[in-house]
């Protein structure tokens, strides 16, 4: 086993900030807005390195997928512990329909490119809330997946993972190579710390072009309207006695 | 100045700068009220009182952590919800 562990990291609009939709809801604004890492991807980052200070794997790559500033998203991972950083190149119009089936696509060449032996993802990015990227990947190389992970364990070539699922805890063993999916309760993300950040800089970003992956980013779906969430509507006072039978 | 805390204190100062970027009330509250922090002390030159000091500085780094991650953790927790299915 190469010992390799492939993490996605994707930069969104941070959490934090109000999202406002553009005037002629095409979509939302995106320039000069706070962006930050993805947080379910610091809990998958997270992950990977602590399997990395365990000595249970040997290398932790970050990937992102974007214009020049993923980069910055992939200098946090590096800072979190990562050992180096891809930047696969998408800008322009290719990054507006840059969907999860595009960047499973990369992941699955890179994976393969890489021979990641786990690829560790946060389950859902909180801009689309789309939660296929890791199920298509783990699809697109015919793996054993391991998704909503609450706990991740390596077990000799094999991965114990816990799920949180509607019923409650599901716990499955998968093979390795395997893709994982990072929920909210697996860890607690370390802070990236001015230190860190700078000695993350002599960490090494690679570059890369879906195309050097032969990868066709063509997207199948076209984004036909964005709108606010209808305004909510001012509550209406009723009687106690309602109120009361409601509670 | 030749004091041998220096360069501890500087990177102290650095580090809860970087920090105080996030902070819910605005960097710039921050940054008055760390500055002035540091200020009141900038007189010190007892090594034990320095060193108490600076150990305060990395405490608040910890808070400061823990503060971020707790805003962001029941931020996620409220928006996704606790199982999949609620989302």
């Amino acid at each position: 086993m190469s010992g390799r562990v492939l993490v996605g990291v994707k930069r969104v609009i941070d959490y934090a900030v109000k999202i406002r939709v553009k005037p002629d809801n095409t979509g939302v604004v995106t320039d000069g807005v706070k962006h930050s890492m993805n947080p379910f991807c610091e809990i998958a980052v997270e992950e990977a390195v602590k399997l990395k200070e365990k000595k249970l794997i040997k290398e932790v790559v970050a990937v992102s997928c974007g214009p020049q500033q993923a980069q910055e998203t992939i200098r946090t991972a590096l800072a979190m512990g990562a050992d180096r950083g891809i930047h696969v190149e998408v800008a322009g119009k290719d990054y507006e329909t840059l969907g999860p089936l595009q960047v499973s696509k990369i992941l699955a060449a890179l994976a393969k490119k890489e021979d990641a032996q786990l690829i560790i993802l946060g389950k859902q990015a909180i801009d689309d809330d789309c939660n296929q990227t890791g199920q298509m990947t783990a699809a697109l190389l015919d793996w054993p997946q391991g998704t909503f992970a609450s706990e991740v364990s390596l077990e000799g070539d094999k991965v114990k993972v816990v799920r949180e699922i509607d019923g409650g805890l599901e716990t499955i063993k998968i093979n390795t190579p395997a893709v994982v999916t990072a929920d909210l309760r697996l860890n607690t993300p370390r802070y990236a710390t001015l230190p860190n950040i700078m000695k993350a800089k002599k960490k090494k970003i690679a570059n890369v072009k879906p195309a050097d992956l032969g990868v066709d980013l063509t997207s199948r779906l076209e984004v036909l309207r964005v709108d606010e969430p209808p305004q909510r509507q001012a509550g209406m006072k009723g009687s106690t006695e309602l109120s009361r039978r409601d509670s | 100045m030749a004091n041998p805390f220096r360069g501890e204190v500087i990177k102290l100062y650095k580090n809860l700068l970087y920090l105080g970027r996030e902070y819910p009330k605005g960097p710039v509250y921050f940054r008055e009220r760390l500055k002035s922090a540091f200020m009141k002390n900038k007189d010190e030159t007892d090594p034990e009182k320095i060193k108490k000091l600076v150990a305060r500085g990395e405490f608040v780094i910890k808070e400061l952590e823990a503060l971020y991650f707790l805003r962001k953790y029941r931020t996620m927790k409220k928006r996704k919800g606790a199982r999949p299915g609620l989302m």
